[in-house]
């Protein structure tokens, strides 16, 4: 099909969406006034019950805990799929210097990563590791939770790659070590779901004790501890598919060059 | 403008599928299904707005205060994770397609099929 054509059927198309679009959000509640029996009915529930003053954690964590389970199996699936993706072809070897494809297809020489860049990426790598564990660790009480935690987590590894450390990184996040941290912050994940049902309890049941006082580090039973795994399995996720795509850069077909 | 955050969502779809039809570049086209799929958070975000309402932490204010829905909250949340993982297999897959037949047109990979 010629672009034009596409463009066309692009066209015809966009015009159906539009108006469907339309009549949908014809005689819908206007913005702000959101009328849903569902998030007020939370709203009222979730301190009381829970001890949790971060309602969304609560939500992700316990009462839509079941949902949360499959999402962090989604995400351990992506990471799964992506070394499957990427395993290495016939004919691919590892390139001993660490240059990236670009700059081999233009046969420039690569400048060295800068001093500045060096010891500013290194700085940071501390207070971003420690943002990522608060994060991780207080999804019962602030904004936060285990996702965001353990993507900042990973990102702290990440600086020590941009530092130009690249050997560095690789001794940091051996993969063996990742997939355990990771296997073990899905299956935990799963397990205290589990050991609701050992109990007799529903699954994912918040049966951990809540802690004297809403707002407390150590309130909220389960949510609080599901949180912390989900920011290991995270962390390791995010390590496993960057380093996955990092490794991409080191290889290079045999004989072509 | 009650409707605005609506049509700024219908906008995100429009030019993120725009991208999509007219990409040349994989990787421009995995970056244009990220925009399209941004459009739900303005949506799920926009759909549970209360006027008015603080965002529904209660660490440091009263248990009372007028808040905003929290369940469309933690579905966007699902929804950036979701997103994350997708992107990270289109890349690879981007990855593996370069490697093998040397473009990312996908134009010029159509042509490989079969």
């Amino acid at each position: 099909m010629t672009p034009k054509a596409r463009r066309w059927l692009f066209a015809i198309g966009m015009a159906g969406l539009v108006a469907c679009y339309l009549w949908a959000f014809h005689g819908l509640p206007g913005f702000g006034n959101y009328p849903g029996p569902y998030g007020p009915e939370i709203l009222s529930r979730a301190i009381p019950e829970t001890n949790a003053t971060g309602v969304v954690s609560a939500i992700n964590f316990d009462y839509r805990g079941f949902d949360t389970v499959g999402e962090e199996f989604i995400l351990f699936a992506a990471a799964a799929g992506m070394s499957v993706v990427l395993r290495r072809l016939r004919g691919e070897r590892e390139q001993e210097q660490d240059h990236s494809p670009a700059d081999e297809v233009m046969h420039r020489n690569v400048a060295p990563t800068s001093s500045a860049l060096r010891v500013a990426a290194l700085i940071l790598v501390g207070p971003t590791a420690l943002i990522g564990w608060w994060l991780a660790t207080h999804a019962q009480t602030n904004p936060s939770g285990g996702f965001q935690g353990g993507v900042i987590l990973a990102s702290a590894f990440m600086l020590v790659y941009l530092s130009g450390e690249s050997i560095a990184f690789r001794r940091l996040s051996p993969v063996h070590l990742l997939d355990v941290a990771e296997a073990m912050g899905a299956g935990g994940f799963a397990a205290v779901g589990l050991a609701a049902v050992v109990q007799g309890l529903p699954f994912l049941y918040n049966y951990l004790p809540l802690g004297q006082s809403p707002g407390a580090v150590s309130s909220s039973g389960t949510i609080a501890l599901i949180s912390f795994l989900v920011g290991i399995e995270v962390a390791a996720a995010f390590m496993l598919i960057v380093g996955e795509l990092l490794e991409q850069t080191l290889l290079r077909r045999e004989g072509s060059s | 403008m009650t409707v605005f955050p609506f049509l700024v969502v219908a906008w995100i779809v429009a030019v993120g599928l725009y991208g999509l039809i007219t990409s040349r570049d994989l990787i421009h086209q995995i970056v244009c299904l990220i925009v399209v799929q941004s459009s739900t958070y303005v949506l799920l975000l926009g759909v549970g707005y209360v006027t008015g309402g603080v965002a529904p932490y209660f660490y440091d204010i009263g248990r009372r205060a007028l808040a905003v829905d929290p369940v469309v909250q933690a579905l966007a949340l699902t929804d950036v994770v979701v997103e994350a993982a997708v992107t990270a297999l289109l890349l690879s897959l981007a990855v593996q397609a370069h490697k093998r037949f040397g473009t990312l047109d996908p134009h010029d990979l159509a042509e490989f099929k079969g």
